[in-house]
């Protein structure tokens, strides 16, 4: 549509010059600091350890947090919506505890699945209900239910850990075209959620609503429902995730993703996603979700203590808040 | 009135703004004296915000320089303009919804350290005498959250009277107020420029101009084409200045057939807000609803479209009650609204203007709920050039544009949904005087397809020239409606003006 180009430039008048450049328009990417980073990030680990520099370690070590990246996909889309979810860990735990709890007690496996994927979505759909229909603030609603599910996920629990049966165990040990199975799981969401998020009327929704839910309103879309279809797919992915993430530890626990909440908001974060709304992209999560397990691997390689490590991903959070509020505000003076 | 003497008190030199490579004003050359009204004129557009916000230290300019009393200055930040006495009022009202209106009254004025104490008391006392000063009755312990847009503008007025001034740049502070408001504004104007003091006003309403500036600066496409004595210049040259060419004629009579009627309202209430409101509007009819700020006219449209539903009454469309609580359900109904304040409930400030024009309809650009990118293109791209909305790229975030291009792409965004009755709330608030008179015509033409138009509007001569009947409200409640062979500007204003009971 070469003609469909060339008229706001007509329109615009004498006054107008020439859109602007393309690489002004890739530099003030976030993505593009994830992307930076994240090439950084491989360089130097591989001095530490020349494993980095074999595709198959970093996908081994990836699908230690594959999980929680298929959560933080999601979860952008909220961020992106203007609200958070800081319950999907809790979530995991909880909708796990009930399935693995279900099987152990002799229900059959599809019965115990559904019943997993069951009360993650209804644990979304309560995240909802108090975000939507009580207008409470998503951030403190979640807070709650964090404490909440994970303090039930220990009733139903207790201390012990739940075993798997056998033939449900490694599935991140399963290869699809060499890739771990969840791996694959991630890269294929990543996709789907990508293009809807880029390519739908519900993806641009979206974005809409975040960026001003009341003009999204007045512009006749459905602010609630829109919501209400994020926080239940929150929930699904989280259940989904807790069982993927059951058999590749072969038992459970109500410990199960516990302060998984913290880095699925690092990927979003350091993908760039606007904490405030409106702005952020699969394409950012995804690539931060392979620079945080670099991170984290190449740490761990560096026989750096847990505590130097949370300490480290803190430091990260905080700068890619403010990196991307940098980059989003950059004022033109 | 002095003329500018030996030292003008600022003057600016070779004045260039560019975004992003895009120049957007160029070599302006500006002197103002001490104790002038200035008006700057100009198209949507041309320059004026801007020239403004670099006046204020809010954009740094790209060249020129700016001097004060004769003395080279570098207004580096709107803290450094505060400092120089220089204040702006915005075109958009910028303020902290949840806090105070007394509060956001003296928000940023604190000379006091981080850990002093807030003088709440005298805060308030403060604030509500400059709110009476400016004879605005609003409750200053009130959070700014839910005021009106005039309301909003008039306690921004506020906050800039009050900060004790020698340069205060107006930008468009008349565009949401009403006749009275205006000359209170006006009257307060003239007692600061008696004081010595110097102001900068921005407004597309040449009476306004005349009434009340001494000089008169006119932008074109960036470009300062003229400075003169306001008197010096008729309403033709100015015109002509202003947009390179003579005013396209429009007319004011559309011949529309007046049709079934299409939207009637019976008892409308919302307790506290307005009372019984009952009239409706005929297919190929423009109906105008008058009144001062706060008389209720917006929390009518919003309760017909299902923003803050009424909870007493009747809506009726096209001879069939309807239950709207949202507004997608007025929509559906072939429903429109404009909304008055257009940066709160109008614009997706980041996002880009092609977006912002199509949002309302998007069963058109996704037929299958995939976005069509080339017919969202071209139905962004025909708007556009349909309402000569002045912009670098349909990809540009929609908070780029001047005030009154935003306003256009609003507009654009709600004739897309081509409804069959369509609410216009203030619709040419900050649209220049050559694209004003192509959308008089475009709502006769819109009427005259048989659509229903309801036109809220404090603009007298807007609603004399556009409407087959004006309905006037006053406190909440219709107060009269008058034929258009009746209406008149003071018929109107004799409804619009809240009748004091004798015995209160
Ligand atoms: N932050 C920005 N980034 C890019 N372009 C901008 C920015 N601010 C203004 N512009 C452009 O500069 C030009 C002048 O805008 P300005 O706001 O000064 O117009 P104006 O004369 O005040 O118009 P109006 O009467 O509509 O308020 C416009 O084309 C606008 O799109
Ligand atoms: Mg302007």
């Amino acid at each position: 549509m070469s003609a469909a180009e060339t008229t706001p430039q007509r329109i615009a008048g004498r006054g107008a010059a020439p859109q602007r450049s393309l690489w002004h328009v890739i530099l003030v990417r976030p993505e593009t600091m994830t992307l930076v980073l994240l090439v950084l990030a491989v360089i130097l680990a591989s001095q530490l350890s020349p494993f980095f520099l074999d595709i198959s370690y970093i996908l081994r070590s990836f699908t230690l947090s594959a999980e929680f990246a298929i959560v933080a996909l999601v979860l952008t889309m909220v961020i992106i919506a203007g609200e958070i979810d800081l319950s999907p860990a809790a979530n995991m735990a909880l909708s796990t505890c009930l399935f693995a709890w279900a099987q152990a007690s002799g229900v059959p496996m599809p019965i115990a699945i559904a019943i997993g994927l069951v009360a993650g979505l209804a644990m979304g759909a309560l995240n909802a209900f108090m975000v939507i229909g009580l207008q409470l603030p998503s951030i403190i609603v979640t807070i709650g239910t964090l404490t909440l599910y994970r303090g039930l996920a220990q009733i139903i629990a207790g201390d012990k850990s739940i075993r798997m049966p056998e033939w449900f165990i490694g599935i991140d040990k399963v290869l699809v075209f060499g890739v771990p199975a969840t791996v694959a799981i991630f890269v294929v969401v990543s996709l789907v959620l990508g293009l809807i998020l880029a390519g739908t009327i519900f993806g641009r929704q979206i974005y809409q609503i975040g960026t001003n839910e009341v003009a999204a309103r007045y512009a006749g879309i459905r602010t609630r429902r829109i919501k209400l279809i994020l926080f239940l797919l929150m929930g699904l992915a989280a259940a989904i995730a807790g069982m993927l993430t059951a058999s590749r530890l072969g038992s459970v626990r109500y410990d199960l993703g516990l302060g998984g909440e913290l880095q699925m908001v690092l990927m979003a974060m350091l993908g760039g996603t606007y904490i405030f709304g409106g702005r952020g992209t699969i394409l950012g999560t995804f690539l931060a979700a392979w620079l945080l397990v670099v991170v984290s691997t190449g740490m761990t390689v560096a026989n750096l203590l847990p505590a130097i490590q949370l300490t480290v991903l803190g430091v990260l959070l905080i700068v890619a808040i403010i990196a991307t509020n940098l980059i989003y505000s950059r004022a033109q003076r | 009135m002095k003329k500018a003497d030996a030292v003008p008190f600022v003057s600016a030199r070779g004045i260039s703004k560019s975004f992003a490579g895009i120049e957007v004003l160029r070599d302006v050359d500006l002197d103002l004296a001490k104790g002038e009204i200035h008006a700057l004129l100009g198209e949507n557009g041309a320059g004026k915000s801007t020239f403004a916000k670099i006046l204020a230290g809010i954009h740094l300019p790209t060249r020129g320089t700016l001097s004060l009393d004769g003395r080279t200055i570098e207004v580096s930040s709107p803290v450094a303009a505060q400092k120089l006495g220089i204040t702006l009022i915005h075109q958009e009202p910028i303020s902290f919804p949840d806090l105070s209106v007394a509060e956001n009254l003296v928000l940023g004025r604190s000379e006091d350290g981080w850990f002093s104490r807030v003088p709440w008391a005298e805060m308030t006392i403060e604030a509500q005498r400059s709110m009476d000063l400016l004879g605005v009755h609003i409750d200053v312990a009130r959070p700014m959250r839910g005021l009106s847009i005039a309301d909003q503008q008039m306690v921004e007025i506020a906050r800039a009277l009050a900060s004790d001034s020698r340069l205060i740049i107006m930008d468009e502070p008349t565009a949401p107020l009403t006749p009275r408001e205006v000359e209170t504004l006006f009257g307060i104007a003239r007692r600061l420029r008696d004081e010595g003091r110097t102001i900068v006003f921005i407004s597309h309403r040449l009476e306004e101009v005349r009434a009340l500036c001494d000089r008169v600066t006119i932008f074109r496409d960036g470009d300062k084409v003229a400075t003169d004595t306001i008197g010096n210049l008729s309403d033709v040259d100015i015109i002509r200045l202003m947009i390179g060419r003579p005013l396209k004629e429009y007319i004011h009579k559309h011949s529309a057939e007046i049709g079934e009627v299409a939207l009637e309202v019976q008892g409308l209430t919302l307790p506290g807000v307005f009372h019984d409101i009952s009239f409706s509007v005929r297919r190929g009819e423009i109906v105008g609803l008058g009144g001062l700020v706060g008389a209720g006219r917006t929390d009518v449209a919003r309760a017909i479209f299902g923003v803050v539903p009424a909870t007493g009454g009747v809506v009726k469309v096209d001879g069939k009650a309807v239950h709207i609580d949202e507004p997608e359900e007025a929509i559906a109904l072939g429903i429109a609204l404009v909304p008055e304040d257009r940066a709160a409930a109008g614009i997706f400030r980041t996002l880009p203007v092609e977006q912002n024009i199509t949002a309302a309809v998007p069963d058109r650009i996704a037929p299958t709920g995939v976005i069509r990118r080339a017919i969202e293109r071209s139905l962004a791209q025909d708007s556009v050039a349909k309402l000569r909305i002045r912009l670098a790229s349909l990809n540009q975030p929609i908070g780029e544009l001047s005030g009154g291009n935003q306003q256009k792409a609003i507009l654009a965004r709600w004739l897309l949904v081509d409804p069959s009755i369509l609410i216009l709330d203030e619709p040419t608030r900050g649209i220049d005087i050559g694209v004003k008179a192509e959308f008089y015509d475009m709502i006769g033409e819109l009427a005259s397809q048989g659509k229903a138009i309801l036109l809220i509007s404090s603009e007298m001569p807007e609603l004399l020239a556009l409407c087959d009947r004006v309905l006037v409200m006053a406190e909440g409640r219709l107060t009269a409606e008058i034929a258009r062979s009746e209406a008149s500007q003071e018929r109107i204003m004799s409804a619009a003006v809240p009748r004091v009971e004798a015995a209160a």
